[in-house]
């Protein structure tokens, strides 16, 4: 395939966008690519980044903190701001996630098209999550045991969550 | 075996050129992402951090067992064209061969397993096989995952997954890739059409050597891209399913051309069999084009003295940190691209000898 502007080097570049939904391709050679400000996906670093940039700009932070004078929320664990995200491309440690869930919610979304994970589940973690699950089964039970005043099951179901929040205990 | 005879090896495992569609699949690849909660990424972590970080999987598996035999290299230890070897193999990243002080590679010594540490996760698992066998590597990348995941605090969310530096790896933090050989559709011009339909399936094509490198050779890489919302199988089943249909495209083309233009074809590959065979000077780039020609010969039966694994091989050994290891010293670029033939003309007499 020939270069769309100049129609003579090999295109080797191939820009895909996709704004609001509208998709538009453009094929060019290395030089037409770098003169049109495409040069920038050539760097395998700043490729990714530049998408995630463009990824991020619509909507997420319509008004960032610093712009409106208030402190910007930094991760307790890292001290990450969600600018210092859009910028660098990358989170600083795991609780971002969960201190920037908010504003992840639809970049995730763009990137995925899903937002919850439905692979594999790690054994260890994997076994504390299965007993919490199975904790709050048994917590409800307990209620509704009680409400129907079967206290004697009550007390069985009680014995059970007790020694369920043994294990969950760290270091337990 | 110690890190010196690994890299030595003339071939490793995948380069044998085996596995179930070995014709159009060379290699398939597994990696899984994984961190350790609570430290901060090797982007943004401090010194004492990925130390930190090193020290505990440097433990974790000498503890898990069962998990072959590993070998734990800190990149500090090994020099720069060492580093450079294990990229062309493969078996690194080239990014983690920048900004060394903190960085390890876990081997397994028959290089089918290596975990990068400190890359830009605190770990990554990467399983390499020849052939068609995804599944199979995802088998292996997984067990190893088990393995260290009794020995280590991995970052993971109920909802999120495996929590990843780049919101593009969350997850199941795995990219599954086929390296793939498509000289005809190259030849016949439809390797872009076919990059562009496979995009649509949520795929990523690029070049041999990951991110930002181009494809030499018609040798290209399928990946997934989506990791929230997919299970591993899934992932992996969808890429084989989606590059299957290129495979077979591939094999059309094949036949497409040797039944109507035979003659040219026979022309081309002979010829590039003919350079390959006598030049005395070749660059990297035209050495792999003439290699890409002279397999899809022999995948066509047009050439009858060569086996097919000597594009694999010579892919690998052609490059400048292989060639440099092979003759001890550093090579300029014009004296590179002489070794280069010589290498090449060396290797197809033994191959020759051994079909005799």
């Amino acid at each position: 395939m020939l270069c769309q502007a100049c129609g003579q080097a090999e295109a080797t570049v191939h820009v895909t966008r996709i704004v609001n939904g509208e998709k538009t391709e453009s094929h060019l050679c290395e030089q037409c690519a770098r003169e049109q400000g495409e040069a920038v996906l050539l760097e395998p670093v700043f490729s990714f980044h530049k998408l995630l940039g463009g990824l991020l700009e619509p909507e997420a932070d319509p008004a960032p903190a610093e712009a409106v004078g208030r402190a910007p929320v930094r991760c307790p664990n890292c001290g990450l701001t969600f600018s210092d995200f859009k910028r660098l491309g990358h989170l600083g440690c795991s609780e971002c996630y969960e201190t920037f869930q908010k504003q992840l919610e639809p970049v995730l979304r763009r990137i995925h098209g899903s937002t919850a994970h439905a692979g594999k589940i790690p054994a260890r973690t994997g076994g504390a999550l299965r007993r919490r699950r199975e904790l709050n089964r048994l917590r409800q039970e307990l209620h509704q045991a009680v409400a129907k005043e079967e206290y004697e099951r009550a007390a069985e179901i009680r014995d059970r969550i007790r020694a369920l929040e043994r294990d969950l205990r760290p270091g337990g | 075996m110690s890190l010196r005879e690994i890299i030595n090896r003339p071939v490793s495992e995948w380069m044998r050129g085996s596995g179930p569609d070995r014709d159009v699949v060379l290699g398939s690849r597994i990696r899984l992402a994984r961190n350790l909660a609570g430290i901060p990424f090797p982007a943004v972590a401090s010194e004492q951090q990925l130390e930190h970080v090193m020290t505990m999987c440097r433990e974790a598996v000498a503890k898990a067992g069962s998990l072959g035999n590993m070998e734990f290299v800190p990149m500090s230890s090994l020099t720069p064209l060492e580093r450079q070897l294990l990229v062309e193999r493969h078996l690194i990243s080239p990014q983690h061969t920048k900004a060394v002080r903190h960085k390890a590679v876990i081997l397994r010594d028959d290089e089918v397993v290596s975990v990068m540490i400190n890359e830009e996760d605190h770990i990554r698992i990467q399983v390499l096989m020849p052939g068609m066998q995804l599944g199979l590597a995802l088998d292996v990348a997984d067990r190893v995952d088990n393995g260290l995941e009794g020995q280590l605090p991995y970052a993971f969310s109920e909802t999120r997954g495996y929590l990843t530096a780049c919101p593009t790896n969350v997850g199941t933090g795995l990219r599954a890739s086929l390296m793939v050989h498509l000289p005809a559709l190259a030849l016949t011009d439809q390797i872009g059409r076919i990059i562009g339909a496979v995009g649509k399936f949520g795929l990523v094509v690029r070049g041999l050597y990951g991110e930002g490198t181009q494809a030499v050779g018609n040798i290209f890489q399928f990946s997934n891209q989506v990791t929230l919302g997919r299970g591993e199988r899934e992932t992996v089943e969808h890429l084989i399913s989606v590059t299957r249909q290129v495979i077979d495209q591939e094999r059309e083309a094949r036949q497409a051309i040797l039944k109507r233009n035979e003659t040219w074809l026979e022309d081309r590959v002979l010829r590039a069999y003919g350079t390959l065979a006598h030049a005395r000077v070749l660059s990297s780039r035209e050495a792999m084009q003439l290699l890409s020609d002279v397999r899809l010969g022999i995948d066509l039966g047009l050439i009858t003295d060569l086996k097919p694994e000597i594009l694999q091989e010579l892919l690998v050994l052609i490059r400048p940190a292989h060639l440099q290891n092979r003759v001890g010293r550093e090579l300029g670029p014009a004296e590179r691209d002489q070794l280069r033939a010589s290498l090449v003309r060396e290797r197809i007499r033994a191959f020759q000898a051994e079909q005799e």
